[in-house]
């Protein structure tokens, strides 16, 4: 049973089953064995983890409440909790990161940051923290992605952070990834990369799967009080690279009478060529530092992903997501652009919350699960949906 | 493995300093491999390093991103490049190395490369983001059997112990990156560097150094050549040979002048 239950995290080097490792150029190979050789002692250490947990309760605002969506439950003859991440200071769950991350950063004498965003939200949630601790900020974007998330380049901007945009290959979130690594490459002393999802080399995928599993830990402690139990049947979360899911996921891992849950961006559908399920669509194969599943040409050339989702979009998913599928761990559902869209009103309109498209895809999943009026499901609402705001007004033509 | 690897012949013949030049396979176009492989030869470079393009090419700056990008966009793939290079030793004598990206190379599957790489006559590999402890465990034998060269990279930042650890599983040269960076990133080398260069120099290792990074003609070739036994020079030669309007006689010249041979 303990070996069972340890083959979900990570092992001494770094892997997943298959899945995981650090295949980065030597260039970068001092960072980022400085940071596996100190992050587990950092957050272990006692100051660390009392600065830590004080930021996320007087800044982030948690914890976070577990809400029973009544109506949902009537409507799917279940018993439905939101996780809201979505009232987490920044209007996501990426600030728990970038809040564990600039700690680590400060402990390792780093006083720069670098990092990567797609839709924007780990950009925004990276600029918060390093105005929050007097550090500069690089943000690479993709300069479609730029063009396309205004919004959040202002927020970005107004927080003092230098957006720079990313114009190579398809100009999106791989892309700003590249350049931010780049970056890194070039700046290795001062600088400190902030990945924002569970991708990445190893300690990377770990070390947010950690800083996240916040999420979980309080869901424990939350449903104990309204349900007795600290496990539900169903955990449900959205999934991309899949920082979010990681933390509802962690504590769950190794509990048999929780099913694991992802919705992954299908796109408009995983057979049409513009989709980014990529545990459906994905084969084996390195990017961005780890060998995890990723969408990819018989040549091996990385595939640019669809969804209308930009926090979504990408070509590749952490390596513990992709053991989870591989092992059947962990049950991946295909949910499409129209589906995540149906699921966002539906939430707008039965509980009053209007979720992120990225989350929305999660409330998509409901319909297709059968779960039991006696069993109890929790959605990780990971984002509120100010962001996506033009897309549904267009999509949804709420304005006509 | 009873013949001697070209690279170790170069390093042991070799009079001046050793000149080794990266192109862009299937750059400018995507017929153009072979022609400037041998305007390389004829101009006098002492070995060639053949990028195979990827689509994520994390550890090169902009010049490389480009042509690995029009490289792809021409339908350049791994196979092709090997049918490109099929009759590459009837004509190329001097040692050919390939670099690229570990992905494309685990979907041809490992073993496969390597065979084509000892077919063809390619007589070693740079692989920049294939670890050194993923290499030991699952790669090195099979290297091996093909007679391949692993070529590992070293930096600025790269400790002493780590140093003595790459010397060890290397064979052939060490490539030694200038200073912290990506390809094309820094022209030109420094005093600080020249300083590294000595550091390594003192260190007595077993294998030889080339620099590369930076390096872009005559005056940074010689200079960087001091502290190893030559240098390489990637970006500077992409750029050129991307503007040429004769392939043959400028990548001619350009050797030549970077060899002091004009």
């Amino acid at each position: 049973m303990i070996q069972e239950s340890l083959s979900f995290h990570v092992n001494e080097e770094g892997y997943y089953g298959d899945f995981g490792g650090a295949f980065i150029p030597e260039m970068l190979y001092p960072n980022v064995e400085e940071l596996r050789q100190n992050y587990l002692k950092i957050m272990s250490d006692p100051a660390f983890q009392a600065e830590f947990h004080a930021l996320l309760k007087d800044y982030v605002g948690r914890p976070t409440p577990l809400f029973k969506a009544e109506r949902l439950s009537a409507k799917y003859g279940t018993n439905i909790y939101l996780k809201r991440e979505d009232l987490c200071h920044t209007g996501a769950h990426k600030v728990n990161n970038t809040i564990g991350q600039i700690l680590v950063a400060k402990r390792l004498g780093k006083h720069k940051i670098v990092a990567e965003t797609g839709a924007g939200q780990h950009g925004v949630a990276t600029a918060t923290v390093c105005a929050l601790m007097g550090m500069e900020c690089i943000v690479y974007m993709g300069a479609i992605d730029i063009e396309r998330q205004a919004p959040n380049v202002a927020r970005m901007r107004m927080l003092g952070a230098e957006v720079v945009a990313a114009k190579s290959g398809s100009q999106t979130l791989k892309d700003a990834t590249n350049e931010a690594m780049r970056h890194w490459i070039n700046h290795p002393v001062d600088t400190h990369y902030i990945i924002g999802s569970v991708v990445g080399p190893h300690p990377y995928p770990d070390m947010v799967a950690k800083f996240q599993s916040v999420i979980s830990e309080e869901i424990k402690v939350q449903l104990m009080e309204k349900e007795g139990r600290d496990y539900p049947d169903y955990v449900i979360a959205c999934v991309g690279g899949g920082s979010n899911a990681a933390g509802a996921f962690y504590h769950y891992l190794d509990e048999p009478r929780t099913a694991l849950i992802a919705a992954e961006a299908a796109g408009q559908g995983v057979s049409t060529g513009h989709s980014a399920a990529t545990t459906f669509l994905g084969k084996p194969g390195v990017l961005h530092g780890s060998k995890s599943l990723l969408m990819q040409t018989e040549d091996g050339q990385v595939i640019e992903p669809y969804s209308i989702s930009a926090g979504l979009d990408y070509p590749g998913i952490g390596p513990m997501h992709a053991h989870l599928a591989t092992s059947g761990r962990a049950k991946f559902y295909d949910i499409t652009d129209e589906e995540a869209l149906e699921g966002a009103v539906e939430c707008s309109r039965l509980e009053g919350i209007i979720p992120a498209l990225e989350s929305a895809h999660a409330f998509a999943v409901l319909g297709k699960l059968g779960a039991g009026a006696d069993e109890v499901v929790v959605i990780n609402l990971s984002g509120r949906g100010d962001k996506d705001l033009a897309t549904y007004q267009k999509r949804l033509k709420l304005n006509d | 493995m009873t013949k001697m690897n070209r690279i170790t012949e170069v390093f042991q013949s070799a009079q001046g300093p050793i000149l080794n030049v990266y192109t862009t396979a299937g750059y400018p176009g995507f017929g153009d491999t072979m022609e400037v492989l041998e305007a390389l030869q004829e101009g006098g470079v002492d070995i060639i390093e053949i990028g195979m393009p990827y689509s994520d090419p994390v550890a090169d700056g902009e010049t490389i991103q480009q042509s690995n990008q029009s490289a792809l966009d021409q339908g350049m793939t791994v196979a092709k490049l090997f049918d490109q290079l099929a009759d590459m030793r009837s004509k190329i004598q001097v040692p050919v190395l390939l670099m690229g990206y570990i992905n494309p190379v685990l979907q041809f599957g490992v073993e496969r490369f390597c065979q084509k790489c000892n077919e063809v006559g390619v007589d070693g590999l740079i692989l920049p983001d294939l670890p050194m402890a993923e290499y030991e465990r699952e790669y090195k034998a099979i290297f091996e059997r093909y007679g391949l060269f692993n070529i590992f990279l070293i930096t600025p930042q790269t400790s002493d112990e780590r140093i003595r650890q790459i010397d060890s599983v290397s064979e052939g040269f060490i490539y030694m990156v200038s200073s912290a960076s990506t390809t094309g990133a820094k022209t030109g080398i420094s005093s600080d560097q020249e300083a590294y260069f000595e550091r390594i120099e003192g260190m007595d290792l077993k294998n030889p150094r080339l620099v590369g990074f930076g390096i872009s003609d005559r005056a940074s070739f010689l200079k960087a050549s001091k502290g190893a036994s030559g240098a390489i020079i990637g970006s500077a030669f992409v750029k050129l040979v991307g503007q040429a309007k004769d392939i043959r006689s400028e990548v001619v010249a350009f050797v030549k002048g970077i060899k002091g041979l004009a």
